[in-house]
């Protein structure tokens, strides 16, 4: 028993936190470590700022808030619109006035007062075939057409309460209206051939393995793939695949960043993403990550570019991530994801 | 009456993040438990319980059936077999989950030989079963969480049946009948403990069967928390989860209740010859679930990460993962075993059924809650203690190594707990009353005539409790400090972007510590 208490003091000691440093920034983000580990790392050699990161993938929001103010938060990274809103709407974000993080980036890619700063934007695109299907049908798809009978058994989609997708639905849900949407899941479910599951990747293993023909995934993972650097097999899945921004317009979602409402490092958080705004870092989201960059000025990755132009669209985005709630209720009503 | 105090203090732990879940739920979802409740939980409930029926069914058959075959005949690898019907245990069920995927794809290696063998070339042209199913996923977590049942099946057949069994030999039954009428019925309490393990963790799967894509409640729970946005619509599906709990915990004290417990006479069966058609039998028999629980998807993994290390070396950060996996899992280890044993012996004391069993069995409530849900529900609940505490605390339990341990041990409590429990009953309460008649404390009584007789139990449960620690993710994910990564997190760090394959290396490092520990296990220095 002396001997057990003995271990855990000594296991317990082994316990303490992270100690203080002259400068550091905590980082709280739902990306993934392995995709911004190279932007903070360039962060650090340039300020001599440590970044401390936690990744967490659903509840950060709520780990943020159950903190309170104690929390150790600084910036709180994420990608999709509807969970950077729900900081925003959580009241877990501060204003915040930079002169540089306001010429950075468009307007209609951050909060007028400061709360929340699109960092990167990404396209919701149709994957096709690129066996399968002629090139100048690919380029005429739409959303719509996915839902059309002749592509019965033919379409592979992840789930419909994933956020990227409930994002894509309430962008539909805007345009055309609840009933629209709710014929239109209707027909998309119907013309799925596997079950509405698994992640982005998976839509372009199965149609290089021939499941299906056309799918719905972000455009950056193609740009993984073509790399090689998941390996030779994964470039082949990208190969199968032509990436289609759908010429009625592409439905845009975005990665993006707050500073957390009690943040211990203010300014290092200011810092820290007026970094990520940077020429340097956006050249980085682009070439590492395939995303598009949101400072104009910052160069396409070549394999990015080659999709065409994407356009982010006139309605706000804070407008649509407040469909999001609605736009997964159809998603149950039809029951997509049975 | 410090045991009770202690017992009372787990109970507690354990309420934390359920009374926060009921705060939370009490907070009322507006109108979205109507659209829940027509929408969502017929098909998730009608899915669960049909996944439940399913794993169970598979877990009672193959884990008994070839706890049986080992124990009582003699046939070709029975050692060898006997032993490696425990690895399964070793492979958190979401790794599986993956290396299953993709060892069935349509672009994996059986449905590309299938479709070479026929001449085919479209996979749409033959349906080959897929794997992301209902059935899949049934299949693959039956797979991994049979040994919970093979483990105590095969301890009470080797021990608590040898008289009766060799009875019911020298009659002349046939093997079948003899495992029908007097294994089974007698092994009963032992697979009721060991199946209701199995469909804990069934229930509180959130990884396997978000992968294999089958909406369970548990997958309701995330989507509503996460993508419906709504904490009390999901503290509400969990709280409806635990009736599901409680109907386990009323079937497994059914199949224990008619048991016997005590031993009579710990005498070891001989096992018998089988025919050589039989025996061969008997050796596929067994060697099926192995293959099917470990061998396939650890050779995938082997696979996976060997093509990592060779083109990318080893992960830097390897060694910090796995320290920080087993900091965390020891030390939430003993604290779980220092809980459990008051549990254990308030159970004991009762003379029927009473305020100690109800404590015992509130102990284990954790086990069933998912990780990620009781995780949501400790936020909570620590984040109300820090408030109360700030000021003075130094520190702040939000974000620290103690809110994980603490997690660790409100959800696996329920092993140590169950253990002891089992073990308890082979010791006759007679012993309790020679030594208390002879003035024997009860500090006595514990450390010296309890521990003893419980070491086999007591060390089993550790290493059950230290593996579900190691494989522990969603709670883990949730409330790690900065900069703290463990096997489990970093994999799935990967898995999150559908780069599961860079995870290889740490899932295949977390099956590695799972067998070191299985191995233990297996080569019986330790007994359940």
């Amino acid at each position: 028993m002396k001997r057990t208490i003995i271990a855990m003091g000594a296991l317990c000691l082994t316990l303490g936190g992270v100690s203080a440093h002259a400068a550091e920034v905590n980082l709280y983000t739902t990306r993934e470590p392995n995709l911004i580990r190279p932007l903070l790392e360039r962060f650090t050699e340039q300020t001599g700022t440590t970044v401390n990161t936690v990744f967490v993938r659903g509840g950060l929001a709520e780990r943020i808030a159950a903190e309170g103010s104690r929390s150790a938060a600084d910036v709180a990274m994420v990608v999709d619109i509807g969970n950077l809103m729900e900081l925003v709407d959580r009241d877990l974000s501060q204003p915040v006035q930079s002169p540089m993080l306001e010429a950075a980036i468009p307007a209609n890619l951050r909060a007028p007062d400061g709360r929340w700063f699109a960092l990167s934007t990404r396209a919701r695109a149709i994957y096709v075939s690129r066996d399968r299907i002629p090139p100048d049908e690919a380029a005429k798809l739409t959303y719509e057409d996915l839902a059309d009978p002749r592509f019965r058994g033919r379409v592979c989609i992840r789930s419909g309460q994933h956020p990227y997708n409930t994002a894509l639905f309430s962008a539909l849900l805007l345009q055309n209206g609840e009933s629209w949407l709710r014929d239109y899941l209707t027909g998309l479910k119907a013309n799925l051939a596997r079950r509405a599951a698994g992640g982005d990747r998976e839509v372009a293993r199965d149609i290089m393995a021939g499941v299906c023909d056309v799918g719905v995934a972000n455009t950056y993972y193609v740009g993984l793939m073509l790399t090689g650097r998941g390996g030779d097999e994964q470039r082949r899945w990208g190969q199968a695949v032509r990436v289609v921004l759908p010429a009625k317009g592409a439905a845009v979602n975005i990665s993006g960043a707050v500073v957390a409402r009690h943040a211990p490092n203010r300014a290092e958080a200011i810092r820290l993403l007026e970094f990520l705004a940077s020429p340097e870092a956006q050249s980085l989201y682009a070439e590492v990550n395939f995303e598009n960059p949101v400072r104009a000025d910052a160069p396409l990755s070549p394999i990015v570019a080659g999709f065409g132009t994407l356009r982010v669209g006139t309605t706000p985005l804070p407008e649509i991530a407040a469909q999001r709630s609605r736009a997964s209720r159809i998603v149950d009503e039809v029951g997509f994801d049975r | 009456m410090w045991m009770r105090l202690a017992a009372g203090a787990a109970v507690a732990l354990v309420a934390l993040p359920i009374l926060a879940l009921i705060g939370a739920a009490a907070a009322g979802s507006g109108d979205l438990w109507p659209h829940l409740l027509h929408y969502v939980l017929p098909h998730a409930l009608l899915e669960t319980v049909l996944l439940l029926a399913s794993v169970g069914a598979l877990v009672v058959l193959v884990g008994s059936g070839t706890a049986w075959l080992v124990t009582c005949y003699r046939f070709p690898c029975r050692h060898l077999l006997s032993a490696a019907l425990v690895l399964p245990l070793a492979l958190p069920g979401y790794v599986a989950a993956y290396a299953w995927l993709d060892v069935m794809h349509p672009a994996g290696p059986v449905q590309m030989a299938i479709r070479q063998a026929l001449g085919v070339t479209d996979p749409r042209a033959i349906p080959l079963p897929e794997i992301r199913s209902l059935g899949g996923c049934a299949m693959v977590m039956g797979m991994v969480l049979f040994p919970y049942v093979y483990l105590v099946a095969r301890v009470a057949f080797r021990t608590q049946g040898a008289d009766i069994l060799r009875a019911g030999q020298s009659t002349g039954a046939s093997g079948w009948l003899l495992f029908w009428r007097v294994g089974l019925p007698m092994a009963r309490p032992a697979i009721a403990a060991g199946g209701a393990l199995a469909l804990m963790e069934t229930l509180n799967d959130v990884g396997a069967a978000e992968i294999l894509g089958v909406r369970t409640l548990t997958v309701s729970v995330y989507v509503t928390w996460i993508t419906r946005s709504s904490l009390p619509g999901a503290a509400q599906i969990a709280l409806a989860l635990l009736v599901l709990v409680a109907a386990v915990i009323a079937l497994e004290h059914w199949g224990r209740e008619h048991g016997t417990h005590a031993v009579s006479n710990p005498a070891t069966l001989e096992p018998r010859p089988l025919t050589r058609l039989g025996g061969l039998a008997a050796m596929l028999a067994c060697a099926l679930p192995t293959l099917l629980g470990f061998v396939v998807p650890v050779a995938y993994l082997v696979w996976a990460a060997s093509q990592r290390i060779s083109e990318f070396g080893l992960p830097p950060d390897l060694a910090a993962w796995l320290g920080n996996s087993a900091r965390l899992s020891v030390l939430a280890t003993m604290l779980a075993l220092m809980l459990a044993l008051p549990l254990a012996y308030g159970a004991r004391q009762d003379r029927k059924p009473g305020p100690g069993t109800a404590l015992l069995k509130m102990g284990t409530l954790g086990y069933a809650l998912p990780g990620g849900v009781a995780a949501v529900g400790l936020i909570i609940a620590f984040g109300r203690l820090d408030d109360l505490t700030t000021g003075w605390a130094p520190v702040a339990l939000s974000g620290s190594m103690a809110a994980v341990v603490a997690a660790y041990v409100i959800r696996f409590l329920a092993i140590p707990a169950g253990g002891l429990d089992a073990g308890y009953a082979r010791i006759r309460k007679e012993v309790d009353w020679s030594a208390q008649s002879m003035g024997s404390s009860e500090r006595h009584l514990l450390w010296r005539v309890h521990l003893p007789l419980l070491l086999p139990s007591l060390s089993a449960a550790a290493l059950l409790t230290f593996l579900d620690a190691m494989k522990e993710l969603p709670a883990t994910l949730l409330l790690r400090p900065l900069n703290v990564e463990t096997l489990a997190t970093a994999l799935y760090a990967e898995a999150a972007r559908g780069t599961y394959e860079e995870g290889a290396v740490a899932a295949l490092m977390l099956a590695l510590a799972g067998l070191l520990f299985v191995l233990l296990l297996a080569v019986g220095r330790v007994r359940w």
